[in-house]
C-alpha cells in the first residue's frame, strides 16, 4: 500500500471523533484498538519467530496492574518489619513503567524458556500467565485480589497552565490511535531491519539459519522483550481507560482471543492483527447489536472464524495479497505462484 | 586446514560417530562416503558447530573449533550446505542470498558478489524475485550453494549435494563443486554417490557405523575391493 493512502486512512481514523457522536460505537473501537496493538505485539512472536505464546495475556495483564499500581502508589509488606511502598507517581510515568516491567518480565521469560521450543514453548507460556493470575488473585495486600484495583486515575499531561485529560472517549479515542500507528512503525522498522530477516530466517528454518551465522536465541529473546514491553504498553492503555483492573485480565480467553486476529488477519503480516483486530473486535457488538439471542451470536462468531480459518489458511491479508499479485501476473502468461510447502525438520 | 582427531558425537546416548581422526588439506575435494547411519551428517555438523562433539577436537587453521558457536565458525570460514537444499522457502532468491552473507558487514563488496553469483548461476538471476519454495529443485541446490559462497568460505560442507536431483542436475551440481575447488576454496563433501564423488575428490575418507574404515585417495578407493563389492556394486 502507497504511503497516501495510509496517510489518508489514518486521517480519516483520526477525525471519527468529530462525526461520530455515539460513545457507545467509540468505545468499541477504543477497546479493539487496544487489542490490535497487544495482537500486533503477538504478532511479533508468532509471526515473525514462529513462536505461539499462549500466555501473552500475561504481559498484558503486567502491563496493566504496574500502571495502575504506580498511579494510585501501594504499600505491602515483604516480611514482618520491612514495608516497601511508593507514593502514587503521574499516570504517564506509570505507563512507561509499565511498558519497561513489562519488556524486563518478558526477557527473563525469553532468557529462561527459549531453551525449550515448540510444544513446551506454549506450555511455559500458559504455566507463566496462569501463575502470574494466581499472583494477582491472592496477593491481597498489593492487588486487593478479586476485590480489584478501582479509582485508577486517567492520563492527564499537564504544561504550563495547559492540562491535556484523557478522561473522555474522543481524546482517548485519539490516544489508542496515536499508540497504534507508534507500534505500527516500530514493528514495520523491525521486521525490515537485519534483526526483522533473522527473525524470519528462524522461523523458516532454525538449523539454517543458525548455519549462516544467527544468533538465533538472542534475536528470539529481542523479539519476545519488544513484543512484552507493547503488550505491557496496551495493558497500560486499558487500565487507564476502564479505570479498574482485576485479577480476570488474565483470562485464557484473552490471548485466545489476539491470538484468533493475529492469525484470521494472517500472520507474520504487518496489517493482518489490524484486520484481524478489526474483524474480531468489532464483529461480537455488531452481532449484539442485531438483538438475537446470545447464544446465536456466539455461534455465529464461531462459524465465522472457522470458515476464515478453512478457506483463508493464511489469513485475510496474505489472502489478498496473493490475489492481488496473481491478477497483476496472470496478463503476463506466467504460471501462478504455488505456497511452497513448509520447512521439514 | 582442518583436523579432526577421535571425534566423538552423540544423540542422547546413540553414539553416531565414535572417534573419527581425519584431516583436510589446503585446496582439495574431500569426500566422505559411507552408508546411511555411518555418521558423516554428523561429522559436518559437529565441524561446522551445529552439533557439540562429546569428545575429541576439531582444529581449523591452527584454530581449535571444538566447542565454538555456529556464528564464530562460519566467522572463521567454514560455511555449511545441508542435506535436502535447504533454503528459506518464503524469502525470495535475493533474500536468501543476503542471509549468505548476514555475517559480513562489507556491503561494497557484497555487490559484487552478487553480480558473481547471478553471473555464475544465470537461472538464480532469472528469478530473484521468486520465492524460494517456488523453485525447482534443482534450482533450490544451486540457491542453496550460491548461498553458501556469499560468505566467501575458506572451507565449504557439503551435506549429500545430490540427494533427491535429476541425473543431469547432479551432474551439473558435482561441477559446481569440482569448480568450487579449482577457484581455490577447499570442499569437505558428505556423499552416498559413492562412485562420482571418488572420481571427483583428491581424497576420500570412508565411514562404516562410526568409525573410520578406509582412506586414500579416490583412485585407491575405487579399486579397494570391499569398497567396489559394498558401494559400488560390482
Amino acid at each position: 500500500m502507497s504511503r497516501l493512502l495510509v496517510s489518508i486512512l489514518v486521517a480519516l481514523l483520526a477525525s471519527v471523533p468529530l462525526w461520530l457522536t455515539d460513545f457507545y460505537y467509540l468505545h468499541v473501537l477504543i477497546v479493539t484498538g487496544i487489542f490490535i496493538v497487544a495482537a500486533m505485539s503477538l504478532n511479533l512472536l508468532l509471526g515473525y519467530t514462529g513462536q505461539l505464546s499462549l500466555g501473552h495475556v500475561a504481559f498484558f495483564g503486567i502491563g496493566a496492574y504496574t500502571s495502575a499500581l504506580v498511579s494510585l502508589g501501594f504499600e505491602v509488606h515483604i516480611l514482618p518489619d520491612v514495608t516497601v511502598g511508593m507514593a502514587p507517581k503521574p499516570v504517564w510515568f506509570a505507563m512507561l513503567c509499565a511498558t519497561a516491567v513489562a519488556g524486563l518480565t518478558g526477557y527473563a521469560i525469553g532468557k529462561l524458556s527459549f531453551r525449550v521450543r515448540g510444544a513446551y514453548f506454549v506450555i511455559v507460556s500458559i504455566s507463566f500467565a496462569e501463575v502470574v493470575r494466581l499472583v494477582a488473585l491472592n496477593w491481597v495486600e498489593l492487588t486487593q485480589g478479586p476485590m480489584a484495583l478501582n479509582n485508577i486515575p486517567a492520563l492527564t499531561l499537564g504544561f504550563d497552565g495547559f492540562e491535556l485529560s484523557f478522561l473522555r472517549k474522543p481524546a482517548f479515542y485519539l490516544l489508542v490511535l496515536t499508540m497504534l500507528v507508534v507500534c505500527y512503525v516500530i514493528i514495520a522498522r523491525l521486521v525490515n531491519s537485519r534483526a526483522g530477516r533473522a527473525m524470519i530466517a528462524l522461523r523458516e528454518n532454525e538449523s539454517l539459519a543458525m548455519s549462516v551465522g544467527i544468533d538465533v536465541t538472542r534475536y528470539l529473546v529481542v523479539a519476545t522483550v519488544v513484543s512484552a514491553a507493547m503488550a505491557g504498553m496496551a495493558g497500560a492503555l486499558y487500565t487507564h481507560y476502564i479505570r479498574i483492573v482485576d485479577p480476570d485480565i488474565f483470562l485464557f480467553i484473552y490471548t485466545v482471543t489476539m491470538v484468533i486476529m493475529v492469525v484470521t488477519g494472517g500472520k507474520g503480516t504487518l496489517a493482518g492483527p489490524i484486520v484481524g483486530g478489526v474483524i474480531f473486535g468489532i464483529v461480537p457488538e455488531v452481532l449484539r447489536g442485531m438483538e438475537i439471542r446470545p447464544e446465536v451470536q456466539w455461534i455465529a462468531y464461531g462459524v465465522l472464524m472457522v470458515l476464515v480459518v478453512y478457506f483463508l489458511p493464511r489469513g485475510i491479508v496474505p489472502a489478498i495479497e496473493s490475489y492481488m499479485s496473481s491478477r497483476r501476473r496472470a496478463p503476463k502468461g506466467e504460471a501462478v505462484a504455488v505456497a511452497p510447502e513448509a520447512p521439514q525438520q | 586446514m582442518l583436523e579432526l582427531r577421535d571425534l566423538v558425537c552423540r544423540y542422547g546416548k546413540v553414539t553416531a560417530v565414535k572417534g573419527i581422526s581425519l584431516k583436510v588439506e589446503r585446496g582439495q575435494l574431500v569426500a566422505l562416503i559411507g552408508t546411511n547411519g555411518a555418521g558423516k551428517t554428523t561429522t559436518l555438523k559437529a565441524v561446522s558447530g551445529l552439533l557439540q562433539p562429546a569428545g575429541g577436537s576439531i582444529v581449523f587453521d591452527g584454530v581449535d573449533i571444538t566447542r565454538a558457536s555456529a556464528r564464530k565458525i562460519l566467522s572463521l570460514g567454514i560455511a555449511h550446505c545441508p542435506e535436502g537444499r535447504h533454503v528459506f522457502p518464503y524469502m525470495t532468491v535475493e533474500e536468501n542470498l543476503e542471509m549468505g552473507c548476514y555475517l559480513r558487514m562489507d556491503k561494497q563488496e557484497i555487490a559484487g558478489d552478487f553480480d558473481r553469483m547471478f553471473e555464475q548461476f544465470p537461472r538464480l538471476a532469472e528469478r530473484r524475485q521468486q520465492q524460494a519454495g517456488t523453485l525447482s529443485g534443482g534450482e533450490q541446490q544451486m540457491l542453496a550453494i550460491a548461498r553458501a559462497l556469499m560468505s566467501r568460505p575458506k572451507l565449504i560442507l557439503f551435506d549429500e549435494p545430490s540427494l533427491g536431483l535429476a541425473p543431469n542436475i547432479v551432474e551439473r551440481t558435482f561441477d559446481i563443486i569440482t569448480g568450487i575447488r579449482d577457484a581455490g576454496t577447499t570442499v569437505l563433501m558428505v556423499e552416498q554417490n559413492a562412485l562420482a564423488a571418488l572420481e571427483m575428490c583428491d581424497h576420500a575418507y570412508l565411514l562404516e557405523s562410526g568409525a573410520l574404515a578406509l582412506s586414500g585417495s579416490g583412485r585407491e578407493l575405487v579399486g579397494n575391493p570391499h569398497v567396489r563389492s559394498a558401494y559400488l556394486a560390482g
